[in-house]
């Protein structure tokens, strides 16, 4: 048993020196990069729908969060997001194409549970969460904004 | 167009996945709660007035981030709130941001039923 343990500890020890060490630092910089990359192009998008097709300030915010999630939820589709963020980590995550990225994969993962309990539950699988706090905090915001 | 534009909006977006990568390293949180508190700290950084700023200074840079999502919602909820009161409160910040929240539900849809799950290696 003993010696078992030392075997195990052995096993261990050589596990961590032969396991590539997560570089947080390398991965902090491939996160800047993706997610500075898919800001620019999100800035890209913007002033396209100033520019171009002229839209006031909420329209261009709204044209440029659509076609963003359009983006991520077709890259994700395609099963091309999945790759980007398997190098970027957090930078993939993060944007809005990652939300978009959140809902699509669990549902495509769920397909065969059937149309509503597995595609249409699981598109909120992620997002649920997300707009239950954000939607919530919002209104406890406005609320307070209410009565300063 | 302005490139010191795309500058600040590298800089400032690449910035904030980095604060996501470090709780994502050095923590125990899950992508998912990231996203969670992400939002959540977008709409409490937006009520505050601390990412308006941002927003002006880098652009995409501040609103593709969840954060930014975030900060539509509180935006939205606070110019309700001003306008119509407490109806307002309740209905600004999902109106403000109903491009993002609809075009996810519709795109996600679609998405997941054309096409098929890849499997994993």
């Amino acid at each position: 048993m003993n010696h078992e343990t030392q075997e195990q500890k052995r096993y261990q020890k050589r596990v961590k020196e032969k396991m590539p060490k997560s570089h947080a630092l390398t991965q902090c910089i491939r996160a800047f990069i993706v997610g500075g990359i898919i800001c620019c192009i999100g800035q890209l998008v913007h002033d396209f729908a100033q520019l171009v097709v002229m839209l006031d300030e909420k329209g261009v915010s709204s044209f440029t969060s659509i076609v963003m999630i359009f983006f991520g939820a077709t890259l994700t589709g395609i099963g091309v997001y999945d790759k980007i963020g398997a190098f970027a980590g957090a930078g993939s995550v993060v944007p809005i194409t990652g939300f978009a990225n959140s809902i699509v994969a669990p549902a495509m993962e769920h397909k065969f549970e059937g149309y509503v309990l597995g595609v249409a539950a699981e598109l909120f699988s992620i997002a649920g969460p997300v707009l239950v706090y954000g939607i919530t905090t919002s209104v406890i915001v406005g609320l307070i904004a209410c009565i300063v | 167009m302005d490139i010191m534009n795309y500058v600040w909006a590298f800089v400032i977006g690449g910035a904030i996945c980095v604060v996501g990568q470090l709780l994502l390293s050095f923590t125990r949180l899950t992508s998912a709660r990231i996203l969670v508190v992400f939002v959540t700290a977008g709409v409490i950084l937006g009520a505050v007035g601390v990412y308006e700023p941002l927003v002006r200074l880098a652009g995409a840079g501040a609103t593709i981030p969840l954060t930014g999502f975030g900060y539509t919602l509180a935006k939205g909820a606070i110019e309700g709130a001003l306008e119509n009161g407490i109806l307002g409160a309740v209905t600004g910040g999902v109106a403000a941001s109903a491009a993002g929240i609809t075009a996810a539900i519709v795109f996600g849809y679609l998405n997941a039923v054309i096409f098929k799950p890849r499997t994993k290696k």
